[in-house]
C-alpha cells in the first residue's frame, strides 16, 4: 500500500474502527491504484448504505432483539463461570436481574486485578486476599466457652496472625468493637491480655446460659480481618498474572485495599458501580453484564440494542428498572401506564390530579385508533398534485 | 380511509354530582327491568331512554336504531352519601393532613415554604409524611385526633374519654364529606389535587351514574329467558337497598337500622365499583361465580385496556396448518383455493378496468379450479350498500357496474398478504409474501423461511392477513417483505437460509471432488433459475462430458464473487493447510467459482450464511433471494441423487468398539469407587470453599463426564462420513456428536439442577440400591446407549432428568415473555429523529447518536458498519 492511500483513508469520513481495519488489511499488500479506488469507493458506499433511517422504531427493535432469544436461554441459575469454586447466576435469571436493576444481585462476585508488584507472585497476591476476605475470629485461635466461670475465652494463635499479617493487638481491639457495631450486641464486657494473647468475654447477665452461648456464637463469627461482605476469595493465575475472584462484593472497600488495581477491578453489582463510580460507569456495567450474559449463552445480539436499553435505564441519573417501578411506571401518558399494569389505580389517580394525555406515545394512539408516531406514521408529507391548483 | 379528525388529548377528572345529574337522561327508581310483556319499565334499569339493545326498537332519547345509538347515562339519587372505594387512600390522606374543625391544611405558610421551597420552584406536592401526627392546628388551634382507617371503607377517630380510655368514634361518610367540602382550593393545589376538576368531596358519592344499557346488554338464552349482565345485577341490588333505606329514613327508623342499611349500601357500591377489594367478601352470582364489576372489566390481560383497546380484532384473516414446499420461492406462500375464494381485495371500478372487473363479477364467487380466473364476492355501490354476489345475480350486477363502484375481488396469484406465526416475538414473525394458489387445505412455505417464524411442520398453524388498501399493500411489500427481512436486526446477519436437508444436501454435493454426467447435471439444476449448462470441465475419450460438483455449486453463485472463509466443519487446526485441508473445510471462491472447500452451515445456513451475507452486500437483496431459492432447490435435488436416511443399524459398532466402550466405563466406575473409598477413609482433600461431599460429587461428575466423552470418541472413530448422523453433525445440519454418542456409545450422567440424582428414598434413590451407595449407577449414571436400551433403573433416572427439562421450558416461556413485555413497554416510544438522535415521542433525547455510530444493525455486517474484510478480499482476490 502506498502512502497516499493511507492518507486518503485517514482523511475519509469513516468511523475510526473501519479506517484501522482498512489500513491493517491493506498493509504490506501490493495494491494498484485502480484496485484501491474500487475498494475505497465500495467502503464509502457501504458506509453510506448502513446509516440508520429517521423514524426507525429502534426501541421496539432493541426490546425484541433482547427478548426474542430469551426463550432459548437456560433457566439453570448456577453455572461455573471460569472459576470452578465460585457460583455465578447466569442465563435468563441473570438477564432479568439486570433489567430489574436490583440493589444486590443474587450472587455478587468481584474480579479483582492487582497492581504489577502484587500480581506477579502468589504470596503477595495472597497477602492482598487476606486484606479482603472476611475472616471470622475462630480462624485466628481457639475459642473456649467456659461454663463454670461463665466466660468465653479466645486464645489467639500468634503464628496465624503473623502469617495473615495482622497484629494480635489489632485482632483483640477489633473483635469486641465489631461485635458491638456490626451485630448490635452490647450485653458483654471484654478483657484483653496482650502478653498471653488471650481475649476474654463476659456476658452481662451471668445467670443465663442462653446468653453465654449466644455470646460465644457472636465471638466465633465476628469478622476481625477483611471486608465483611466478601465471604470468600480465590486466587487464580490467568494470563501470567494473579487475579482474585470473590464471592460477595464491596467495591468501595476493596478500592481502599493496597495492591488492588482500581482501574481493572470490577464487580457484577451494577447498583454498587453506579453508586461508587457514577452513572456513566453504571451504564457501561449494564452493557457489559448483559452482553456477557447473552454471549455466555451463545446468543449474538448487537451491542447497539443493549446500549439503548442501558441508556434508557440510566437516563434519569440513577439506574431505573425496566418495568412497573421504573421506566414503564413513570411514563407521562396515563393510558400507556394503565395499559401496562395496575390499570385502575392509574386511572383513579389521574382523575384527581387532572392529568392530560396528549397522545404522543405508541400505546395511546393504538388505544384511540390513530396512526402511531413512528416509522411511516411519523412522516407528515403531503404531496400536492402538480396539475391542480 | 383515514379520518381527517385527530384526537388531540384526553383529560382526566372526576364527575361532580352536578355533572352526573346534568348528563343523566333519566332518574332511575325501579329495581325491576322488564314487565311481564317483556317491555322495559320506564325509570327502570332498562329504560328505553338509556339506549336500546333489541333490534327494531328505537331509543327514546336520540331516536336511533340499536346499531347507531351509543347509549345514554341515567342516575340514582343515593339516600345518604357513600364512599368511593378507589379513593379511600386519598380520603385517608386528606383527613390526616387537614384540621378536623376548620379543614385547613395542618401547616402554616412558613412550614409550606420550608418543605416545598420558594413559590416559583415548586414541583413536588405535600405528602402525608410532611405532617406530624398528633398536633394542634396552626390556623384554629384545634387539637387533632388520630384517624384510623379500616379496610375496605371504614374511617374512625380515636378519642380519649374523661377516664383517659381510648374510644373509637366512627366517622360516617356524611361527616367525612362535610370535612372535605371545607378544604380550601389553595390547600388542595399543594396536595396535587386540581379542585377545578376534582373536588375531594366528589369522591364521596351522593348521586350514582347509571351506565347506558349498551354497556350492560342482557342476553336472551335459548329457552327464551333473559339473562342480565353482572353490572345490571349489581345496580338492582343498589337500587333495592337505596329504596329500603329511604323508606326507613322517612319512617324514622331507629339509628341502628339506619346504620346497618347504610353499611349495606356501602357494600353494594363498593363491590359495584371493584369486586376484588381486600377485606370485603366479593359479591357473587347465584351460581357462586364472583361478579365481574367495573374494575374487573378494565383490569388484566383480557380487560378493556389490554384485551380490547391495545389489541384489536381484524377481518380478512385466515388460519390453517402449514406444510413445506421447497419449490416455492422464499417470498411466496401457497394458499389453498378455499381460502383464496373466501378472502378478497377491494378494487375501485374505473373506466380503465371496467371490463376486467365486469368479467370478475360475471365469474362470481365460486372458483373451482386453480386455473380459473378469480371472481368476486361482493359489489359495493357508490352509496356504500353491499351486494353479495351469487350465481343468481352475477349477470344483473355486472350490468349495473360502472365507475364509482367497488368490487371485492377474490385472491389471485401474486397478491400481497401478511403471513404470521405466534408467538410474534420479533418483527420477522410477520412478513409479507406473494401468494400462489394451490390444491389442498394447508398453507405452503419454503422451509428456508422457518427460522424467522420459528416454525416447523409438526402441526403448526399460521395466520394470513390480506391488506385492504393500496397504502397497506405498499407498506407490506416495501417494508415487511421476506426479502427485506433476510438480515436480522438482532445481529446483522441472515436469519433466513438453508436448514436441515438443505445443508446435508449441499454438503454431500460439494464435499471432495465428484463428477456428474449431463443427465445428472440437468437433474440437479432443473429447478434453479439457470437455463444453460456451462462448458464441461472434462471430456473423456468417448466424448462424454463431465462437470465437477464444485462447478455445479459455482453455477448458482453470482459472477465476480470472491470469498475466502472456513466451513463449520473446520476444526481450527494450529496451522491451517488451506486448500490442502484434509476435511476440505477451506473455502475459496474466485470469480464466482468454488475452487476448494465444502459448502455447509457456515456458508448457507440460517443465522450464519456467510456467502448469502456477501451476495446481499454486493449484489443486493433480490440476488440474495435468488441465491436462497437456488440453493434450496439445488440441495434438495443433490440429496435426492444419493438418498439420505438414518436407521437403527447406523448406530451399530463393531465388537472391538463395544469392548473398548465397556473398558472405558468399567475403569470409570472403578475410578469412582476409588474416590469414594478415599472419601470414606477421610483422605479426601476438600476444594477451597467446598465441603467434602461437594468435592467428591464434583470429582465423580468429572470422571463420569469424561468417560461419556471417551465412549463418544470411540464411536465417532468408527462412524465416518458414510454415516448420515455424522454428516448431519459435521455439516451443522442437525444434531451434534453428543447426540451420536448418546445413541451409539453411552447416555451418560442424568442430572437434576446440575447435580447427580439424589432424591428418592431414605439414603438411596431407588430400592434397587443399598443405603448410602454413592456409586455411579446408584445416582443416575446410564451406561447403556439408546441403541442398546436402558435397564429399568436407568430408564427411571432418564425420566427424572427429562422431566426437569420440561419444567424448565414451561417456566422459561412465561418468564421471558414477561421480560419482553416489560422491555417493549419501556422502549416502544423511542425513534430516530431526523437529526440522528434517539428520542422518545415526547422529544426527550436518549442518545445523541444511535448506537454511538448511527449504524443500522440490520444493515450492518454482524455489527460492523462496513464489511471491510469482505470488500478487500473481493477486490484483491486473495485472503487478507
Amino acid at each position: 500500500m502506498e502512502e497516499w492511500m493511507e492518507k486518503q483513508i485517514f482523511e475519509a469520513d469513516l468511523p475510526d474502527k473501519t479506517k484501522i481495519d482498512l489500513t491493517n488489511y491493506l498493509f504490506g499488500k501490493n495494491v494498484s491504484e485502480e484496485q484501491f479506488n474500487q475498494i475505497f469507493k465500495q467502503v464509502a458506499r457501504e458506509y453510506e448504505y448502513t446509516r440508520i433511517e429517521p423514524a426507525e422504531a429502534v426501541g421496539v427493535i432493541a426490546a425484541q432483539s433482547i427478548g426474542e432469544p430469551g426463550t432459548q436461554m437456560t433457566m439453570r441459575t448456577f453455572h461455573y463461570a471460569g472459576v470452578a469454586e465460585i457460583n455465578v447466576t447466569l442465563g435468563l435469571p441473570r438477564l432479568i436481574e439486570i433489567m430489574d436493576a436490583r440493589k444486590t444481585p443474587s450472587t455478587p462476585t468481584m474480579t479483582i486485578y492487582l497492581t504489577t508488584e502484587y500480581a506477579t507472585s502468589r504470596d503477595r497476591a495472597r497477602e492482598v486476599s487476606w486484606q479482603i476476605e472476611a475472616a471470622p475470629l475462630h480462624e485466628f485461635g481457639d475459642i473456649i466457652t467456659d461454663m463454670v466461670e461463665m466466660q468465653v475465652v479466645v486464645q489467639l494463635n500468634r503464628e496465624v496472625c503473623d502469617r495473615r499479617k495482622i497484629s494480635v493487638g489489632d485482632v483483640m481491639e477489633k473483635a469486641p468493637k465489631k461485635i458491638r457495631d456490626r451485630h448490635h450486641y452490647r450485653d458483654f464486657e471484654a478483657e484483653e491480655e496482650e502478653k498471653t494473647a488471650t481475649l476474654t468475654f463476659y456476658p452481662k447477665n451471668r445467670e443465663s446460659y442462653q446468653n453465654l452461648f449466644q455470646l460465644a456464637e457472636f465471638v466465633r463469627n465476628v469478622i476481625v480481618q477483611g471486608i465483611d461482605d466478601i465471604e470468600r476469595v480465590v486466587v487464580r493465575k490467568e494470563e501470567g498474572e494473579y487475579i482474585l475472584y470473590t464471592e460477595g462484593s464491596n467495591l468501595k472497600d476493596v478500592f481502599e485495599v493496597a495492591g488492588v488495581d482500581t482501574i481493572r477491578t470490577r464487580t457484577n453489582n451494577i447498583a454498587e458501580i453506579s453508586e461508587v463510580l457514577g452513572i456513566e460507569a453504571g451504564r457501561n456495567a449494564i452493557i457489559d453484564e448483559a452482553l456477557s450474559t447473552l454471549r455466555e449463552q451463545g446468543i449474538s445480539v448487537d451491542v447497539r440494542h443493549i446500549m439503548l436499553v442501558s441508556d434508557m435505564m440510566c437516563m434519569e441519573g440513577e439506574v431505573k428498572q425496566i418495568g412497573r417501578h421504573g421506566i414503564a411506571g413513570e411514563k407521562e401518558s396515563v393510558l400507556s401506564r394503565a395499559a401496562f399494569e395496575v390499570t385502575v389505580n392509574h386511572l383513579l389517580d389521574a382523575a384527581v390530579a387532572n392529568e392530560v394525555d396528549i397522545l404522543q406515545g405508541v400505546t395511546e394512539n393504538v388505544i384511540v385508533g390513530q396512526p402511531i408516531q413512528l416509522g411511516t406514521g411519523d412522516v407528515k408529507l403531503i404531496a400536492k398534485p402538480i396539475n391542480q391548483e | 380511509m383515514t379520518s381527517p379528525k385527530r384526537v388531540g388529548k384526553i383529560e382526566f377528572g372526576l364527575l361532580s354530582p352536578k355533572e352526573i345529574r346534568k348528563m343523566s337522561i333519566r332518574k332511575i327508581i325501579w329495581a325491576d327491568t322488564y314487565d311481564d310483556d317483556g317491555f322495559p319499565y320506564p325509570q327502570g334499569l332498562m329504560d328505553l331512554g338509556l339506549g336500546v339493545i333489541d333490534p327494531g326498537l328505537r331509543c327514546k332519547t336520540c331516536d336511533q336504531k340499536a346499531s347507531d345509538c351509543p347509549g345514554h347515562f341515567g342516575h340514582i339519587e343515593l339516600a345518604k352519601p357513600v364512599i368511593h372505594v378507589g379513593y379511600t387512600r386519598l380520603i385517608r390522606k386528606l383527613l390526616r393532613v387537614t384540621c378536623r374543625s376548620c379543614s385547613r391544611m395542618l401547616l402554616s405558610p412558613s412550614d409550606i415554604d420550608k418543605i416545598l421551597g420558594p413559590d416559583d420552584l415548586r414541583s413536588e406536592n405535600i405528602s402525608e409524611k410532611d405532617i406530624k401526627k398528633e398536633r394542634v392546628c396552626p390556623h384554629c388551634g384545634e387539637q387533632q385526633l388520630k384517624i384510623n382507617f379500616e379496610k375496605p371503607t371504614t374511617f374512625s377517630e380515636i378519642m380519649t374519654d374523661v377516664n383517659g380510655r381510648k374510644i373509637d368514634h366512627k366517622l360516617t361518610p356524611a361527616d367525612i364529606r362535610a370535612r372535605l367540602e371545607k378544604i380550601p382550593d389553595d390547600d388542595l393545589l399543594l396536595l396535587g389535587i386540581n379542585p377545578k376538576v376534582a373536588r375531594p368531596e366528589w369522591t364521596i358519592l351522593t348521586v350514582l351514574p347509571v351506565p347506558p344499557v349498551t354497556m350492560r346488554p342482557s342476553i336472551i338464552l335459548e329457552n327464551g329467558q333473559r339473562s342480565e349482565d353482572d353490572l345490571t345485577h349489581k345496580l338492582v341490588d343498589i337500587i333495592r337497598i337505596n329504596q329500603r333505606f329511604k323508606e326507613n329514613q322517612d319512617a324514622g327508623a331507629p339509628q341502628l337500622i339506619i346504620e346497618d342499611l347504610w353499611e349495606l349500601l356501602q357494600y353494594h357500591l363498593t363491590t359495584y365499583l371493584d369486586n376484588e377489594v381486600a377485606g370485603c367478601p366479593p359479591a357473587r352470582h347465584r351460581s357462586g361465580r364472583p361478579l365481574k364489576t367495573l374494575s374487573q372489566r378494565l383490569k388484566g390481560k383480557d380487560g378493556r385496556f389490554r384485551g380490547s383497546l391495545s389489541g384489536k380484532r381484524v377481518n380478512f384473516s385466515s388460519r390453517t396448518v402449514i406444510s413445506p414446499d421447497p419449490n416455492l420461492s422464499i417470498g411466496e406462500v401457497g394458499v389453498p383455493l378455499a381460502i383464496a375464494n373466501e378472502m378478497s381485495v377491494p378494487v375501485r371500478v374505473t373506466p380503465f378496468n371496467l371490463e376486467e372487473i365486469r368479467f370478475m363479477v360475471l365469474t362470481g364467487p365460486d372458483r373451482k379450479l386453480l386455473s380459473e380466473p378469480c371472481g368476486a364476492n361482493y359489489a359495493i355501490r357508490p352509496d356504500n350498500r353491499r351486494v353479495r354476489l351469487s350465481d343468481q345475480n352475477t349477470e344483473t350486477v355486472a350490468e349495473m357496474i360502472e365507475p364509482g363502484w367497488t368490487v371485492d375481488r377474490q385472491l389471485r396469484n401474486g397478491d400481497i398478504v401478511l403471513f404470521n406465526r405466534q408467538p410474534s416475538l420479533h418483527r420477522m414473525s410477520i412478513m409479507s409474501h406473494r401468494i400462489v394458489l394451490m390444491e389442498g387445505k394447508t398453507f405452503r412455505l419454503n422451509p428456508a423461511i422457518c427460522p424467522p417464524y420459528n416454525a416447523d411442520f409438526d402441526g403448526d398453524e399460521m395466520n394470513l392477513h390480506v391488506p385492504q388498501t393500496e397504502e397497506a399493500r405498499a407498506e407490506a411489500y416495501i417494508l415487511a417483505s421476506v426479502q427485506e427481512n433476510i438480515l436480522s436486526p438482532r445481529f446483522g446477519g441472515p436469519i433466513i437460509g438453508g436448514i436441515h436437508d438443505h445443508i446435508s444436501g449441499i454438503f454431500l454435493l460439494t464435499h471432495e471432488l465428484r463428477w456428474f454426467t449431463k443427465s445428472e447435471m440437468i437433474s440437479l439444476l432443473r429447478f434453479t433459475h439457470l437455463t444453460h449448462l456451462p462448458p464441461a470441465d472434462r471430456v473423456d475419450e468417448n466424448g462424454m462430458q463431465y462437470w465437477s460438483n464444485k462447478q455445479v455449486f459455482s453455477m448458482i453463485l453470482p459472477d465476480g464473487l470472491n470469498m475466502f472463509f472456513r466451513a463449520s466443519s473446520c476444526v481450527n487446526c494450529d496451522t491451517c493447510l488451506k486448500e490442502d485441508c484434509e476435511r476440505d473445510a477451506y473455502i475459496r471462491i474466485i470469480d464466482g467459482k468454488l475452487l476448494s472447500g465444502t459448502i455447509d452451515k457456515k456458508a448457507i445456513g440460517a443465522f450464519d450464511g456467510t456467502i448469502l451475507q456477501r451476495i446481499i452486500r454486493q449484489y443486493g437483496l433480490a440476488r440474495g433471494v435468488q441465491f436462497i431459492d437456488d440453493v434450496t432447490k439445488l440441495s434438495i435435488r443433490a440429496i435426492m441423487l444419493d438418498g439420505f436416511s438414518f436407521g437403527i443399524d447406523d448406530e451399530d459398532l463393531t465388537r472391538t468398539e463395544y469392548g473398548q466402550i465397556e473398558e472405558v466405563l468399567e475403569s470409570a466406575s472403578q475410578d469412582v469407587n476409588r474416590r469414594i473409598k478415599i472419601y470414606q477413609d477421610g483422605q479426601l482433600e476438600p476444594m477451597p470453599g467446598r465441603t467434602l461431599e461437594e468435592t467428591l460429587e464434583m470429582q465423580i461428575m468429572q470422571v463420569l463426564g469424561k468417560a461419556r466423552d471417551r465412549t463418544g470418541e470411540i464411536a465417532g472413530r468408527h462412524l465416518g462420513l458414510s454415516n448420515s448422523a455424522v454428516v448431519m453433525a459435521v455439516s451443522g445440519a442437525r444434531g451434534s456428536m453428543l447426540n451420536l454418542t448418546q445413541m451409539a456409545g453411552c447416555l451418560g450422567q442424568q442430572s437434576v439442577r446440575g447435580e447427580r440424582i439424589v432424591r428418592g428414598y431414605d439414603e438411596r434413590t431407588l430400592p434397587h440400591f443399598k443405603k448410602g451407595d454413592r456409586g455411579a449407577e446408584a445416582h443416575g449414571f446410564i451406561k447403556n446407549s439408546y441403541k442398546s436400551g436402558l435397564n429399568p433403573t436407568e430408564f427411571f433416572f432418564h425420566a427424572i432428568g427429562g422431566r426437569e427439562g420440561l419444567v424448565d421450558t414451561a417456566v422459561r416461556t412465561s418468564q421471558s415473555g414477561y421480560l419482553q413485555r416489560r422491555m417493549i413497554n419501556a422502549l416502544q416510544d423511542l425513534k430516530v429523529a431526523y437529526d440522528g438522535t434517539v428520542r422518545t415521542t415526547g422529544g426527550r433525547i436518549i442518545q445523541f447518536k444511535y448506537g454511538e455510530d448511527n449504524t443500522d444493525p440490520s444493515k450492518s455486517c454482524f455489527g460492523e458498519p462496513v464489511d471491510v474484510k469482505g470488500i478487500v478480499e473481493n477486490i484483491l482476490k486473495e485472503e487478507v
